[in-house]
């Protein structure tokens, strides 16, 4: 029988559960990689070559290789792993926030500094309270 | 004996770490949160614990993928900043405190929480940026602490309940360790914040500022709310806040609450912070 997954319907909403861990693994397991001043050096100075290290599917590299975010967490991967990726790019978690909602950094934070997200907003729109 | 007479919980923001090791304090958009933490830090003045076991959770840096704890003690003599992916923070080591680790371990695992027991971990914003915000920045931290991480990054977590009861099962570990010792039990992580997707940003400072009522008043209530309630109306990452619950399981069924903060936004986040002294 299939495990109940009561959060599946929650909109804009990726729960990261044991499934979706299986699924990421290694995408996962670069993004620790990255906490190592060498190999996040080898990872910017070439970041196909140091991809193709991992045992990730093409989609998790490409996802990666164009900062995707939303694609990366549909593939299995974790935000607080991929902030590795975001933080060797000198970003902050603001900056990926933003990124995954479609809006600039500058309407996210007008956005947070006006209460942030109301929780019965649609995802898309992002209307401040 | 060990006594616990006081808790605290608190955010733990990344953001918050960053602004205070980049002399941004008192910029407009970060003082009112430090500003909040001002009685707390005079309160701590006259209540400094001796130890300080500090509930938080791991972000994907002392555990991978590789092995994930649904609850671990740390038992070494010391812990180093983690280097998060921009360097570890410029604060001190945190000292722990291995024999009463190691005590707290045995009696919380003969009580039916199966703890994992780490002996060489790094600490990770969760751990150093509550410590930042109610010591500020001292060449060494004034307490020791005991760092017990809560699994709240892969679903599921344990449920409210079971850290409600693990915080009973630490009290009772707590009263029996044979020294002369305070403790403080913090609770870390929350408020409301979603760091992930399209909804990324939500805050929901209604059921926030419920939490802190509950959390002093009807622990018991509180600790039977379900996961998918945590994650629908405080956001994915929001669920941090179960481990509240472990700190307030520590303290008595009558708590009394000397401060209490709430401020939107930190970040991507709801800041809320409570400290709560045991009533007789």
């Amino acid at each position: 029988m299939a495990l109940e997954k009561p959060y599946g319907n929650i909109p804009g909403t990726t729960v990261f559960d044991t499934d979706q861990a299986r699924k990421g693994y290694h995408l996962n397991q670069f993004c620790m990689s990255l906490m190592r001043p060498e190999n996040r050096a080898a990872f910017k100075a070439d970041e196909r070559s140091y991809l193709a290290q991992w045992p990730m599917t093409a989609a998790q590299r490409q996802a990666v290789l164009q900062r995707d975010y939303n694609q990366m967490i549909a593939l299995g991967g974790n935000i607080y792993f991929l902030a590795k990726i975001f933080s060797s790019d000198g970003h902050s978690f603001q900056h990926a926030a933003a990124l995954m909602t479609g809006m600039t950094q500058e309407q996210y934070a007008r956005m947070m500094l006006g209460g942030g997200r109301r929780p019965d907003s649609k995802p898309d729109q992002g209307e401040s309270r | 004996m060990a006594r616990v007479t006081s808790g605290i919980a608190t955010s733990h923001v990344p953001a918050i770490g960053a602004a205070l090791d980049n002399g941004k304090a008192s910029e407009a958009y970060w003082a009112p949160v430090f500003a909040g933490y001002e009685p707390s830090r005079r309160w701590l003045a006259e209540h400094r614990p001796d130890v300080v076991l500090l509930v938080y959770n791991d972000h994907a840096c002392a555990f991978s993928l590789d092995i994930v704890p649904t609850f671990a003690i740390g038992c070494a003599e010391r812990f180093a900043p983690a280097d998060e992916g921009w360097g570890p923070r410029p604060i001190p080591v945190v000292e722990g405190h291995p024999e009463l680790a190691a005590h707290i371990a045995q009696s919380v695992i003969q009580q039916d929480f199966d703890l994992t027991i780490v002996h060489r971990m790094d600490v990770d914003h969760g751990l150093t940026v509550p410590l930042s915000l109610l010591f500020g920045q001292p060449a060494s931290w004034p307490v020791r602490v005991i760092p017990l991480a809560v699994n709240v990054v892969l679903y599921p977590p344990p449920s409210g309940r079971r850290c409600y009861e693990l915080g009973k099962a630490l009290r009772r570990a707590i009263d029996s360790f044979d020294a002369d010792l305070d403790i403080q039990v913090w609770g870390t992580g929350g408020m409301s914040h979603q760091l992930q997707g399209p909804r990324a940003g939500l805050i929901n400072s209604a059921w926030d500022n419920a939490f802190l009522d509950r959390l002093i008043d009807d622990p018991e209530g509180l600790s039977r709310v379900p996961h998918v309630e945590y994650i629908r109306e405080a956001g994915s990452e929001g669920i941090e806040l179960v481990m509240w619950l472990v700190m307030r399981g520590a303290l008595g069924a009558r708590v009394r609450p000397v401060h209490r903060f709430y401020h939107v936004p930190a970040s991507n986040t709801a800041v809320g912070h409570l400290i709560l002294e045991e009533q007789p």
